[in-house]
């Protein structure tokens, strides 16, 4: 199990926004406090591991039409990318956004040059099959909780392996808000018959 | 309590000998469902023949191989259970999950999970909870739901008031039922708070189809006539390290199981990071069941 339960001195840089935290570095050293430091030492993190470095196991991505996938089939050199934000016309009109679509477009998240890839904020490319990355950019808190196993459906092993599912096998990527279920039949109330 | 104990065996065996004379060539499990021991004084070899005479009789029954474990607590291990009430949406999937793993009654219906449909203006309010919503589709706008089985309270009401000791505590925190011990009395089903026990008030009908045969002698094993039953957090599945039914089976991931003793655990990621309540705290059960939000 990896989760990152409280926050230290490093999540706090990551988490601030770089002036932010070079003020925060820059307050630290101007009243000369060594004591953050020692306190980190003093108790460390549950985990180790670097957040960026953790890679889980999960099923393939749910693509809705399994030939789609690799993008590359239609995405190649005979076809260069438009990054002018617009309306799909040709292909792809059938995904409506429904994702913050008054701020965003399919190349926040869908790689221009690499269209088999993702990338994020920052311009590292990631597979399909780590799409988590790129949803914890935004939903850290949500991220978080994933990964420690409290967000979302396990299966498997309470105390061995477990199954974890991506994001986008509940939040549909383009459209994430889970959907309503029929439920299953109410209870007989006592005194009647099926 | 020895004295107790004499005095039922006494019981037991004169009423033993009155149905032996009366159904003189009745099955296997009849006899030994009248003069066996409580399931926590058996001798091993006792327990042997018994779960001999268990796993004929009902492979009989249903026309497969059934299995009845007797799986101990793991050493180490008190289960707790987790639900989160805002992810929750009522779809009811953990219900018939849970009756189709743990066999339970179709007809007289049983289900040892209760979903409440909650007004979200109203908070939990039990007596504004409605068990018997139906819709074209959950969540409805307004309410929330709250699914309810046993606490498995770490001072569990039911087991104080059984006059029999049909109903303990296992170490792993486990509240279970001895289906052969049990009177029928149902000062249990009246003692707890939750409305977690049923009584089967009639015959359990069970489809050969539809029944599981990987059972344990204090969970899902088919019940007669009489006796009480709840949930046991699925103890023929999570004593060999698998989650429960219902866990597996929540669309929503709503529903988190494991080991409150293990650090490292989902359960004590919740206890120490969500905002987490126990119904009812002021009855003093302590609850193993946590809802969080």
């Amino acid at each position: 199990m990896a989760y990152g339960p409280g926050i230290t001195w490093g999540d706090v840089g990551k988490r601030l926004p770089v002036r932010a935290a070079a003020a925060l570095a820059g307050a630290i050293l101007c009243l000369g406090l060594s004591a953050g430091g020692a306190t980190a030492q003093e108790a460390p993190p549950r985990h180790t591991v670097p957040v960026d470095s953790m890679v889980f196991e999960t099923p393939p991505p749910p693509f809705r039409d399994p030939d789609i996938f690799p993008c590359s089939q239609c995405h190649n050199a005979d076809m260069p990318p438009n990054l002018q934000r617009r309306q799909l016309v040709d292909m792809h009109d059938d995904i409506v956004l429904k994702h913050d679509e008054e701020h965003r477009w399919c190349l926040d998240c869908h790689d221009a040059q690499n269209r088999d890839r993702l990338h994020l904020a920052n311009g590292t490319l990631i597979p399909f099959e780590q799409s988590y990355k790129l949803c914890g950019q935004c939903h850290g808190d949500k991220y978080r909780d994933w990964r420690a196993g409290v967000h979302g459906r396990r299966t498997g092993e309470w105390n061995g392996k477990k199954q974890y599912l991506l994001c986008v096998h509940c939040h549909y990527s383009h459209e994430p808000k889970f959907k309503g279920l029929k439920p299953l039949a109410p209870p007989i109330p006592p005194g009647r018959k099926p | 309590m020895s004295e107790s104990i004499s005095r039922r065996k006494f019981l037991c065996i004169a009423a033993g000998c009155a149905a032996a004379a009366s159904v003189a060539g009745c099955s296997d499990i009849t006899h030994t469902s009248f003069f066996r021991h409580n399931f926590r004084d058996m001798t091993p070899d006792e327990l042997k023949k018994i779960i001999a005479d268990l796993e004929r009789e009902h492979s009989a029954t249903f026309g497969k191989q059934v299995l009845v474990g007797v799986d101990p607590p793991m050493d180490g291990v008190s289960f707790a259970y987790a639900l989160d009430i805002s992810r929750c949406i009522g779809c009811r999937r953990c219900v018939y999950g849970c009756v189709g793993e743990n066999n339970q009654s179709r007809d007289p219906q049983i289900q040892w999970i209760r979903v409440l449909e909650m007004n979200k203006e109203k908070g939990i309010d039990f007596q504004e909870a409605n068990p018997y919503y139906d819709a074209e589709e959950v969540p409805r706008p307004g309410h929330f739901y709250l699914p309810m089985a046993c606490q498995q309270c770490e001072n569990p009401a039911c087991v104080k008031s059984c006059p029999v000791g049909a109903t303990w505590r296992e170490k792993d925190g486990i509240v279970v039922v001895d289906y052969d011990w049990c009177l029928g009395c149902r000062c249990c089903l009246s003692a707890c708070p939750y409305g977690a026990r049923r009584f089967n008030w009639g015959k359990p009908t069970l489809p050969a189809e539809e029944m599981n045969p990987d059972t344990h002698y204090l969970g899902n094993r088919p019940r007669p006539k009489g006796v009480v039953e709840k949930c046991t957090f699925c103890i023929q599945r999570t004593r060999r390290g698998k989650y429960p039914k219902c866990v597996e089976v929540c669309p929503t991931g709503s529903r988190k199981f494991g080991n409150i003793l293990d650090p490292e655990s989902e359960i004590r990621y919740i206890l120490e990071h969500k905002r987490v309540v126990v119904l009812k705290n002021e009855l003093n059960t302590h609850p193993r069941f946590y809802y969080f939000f």
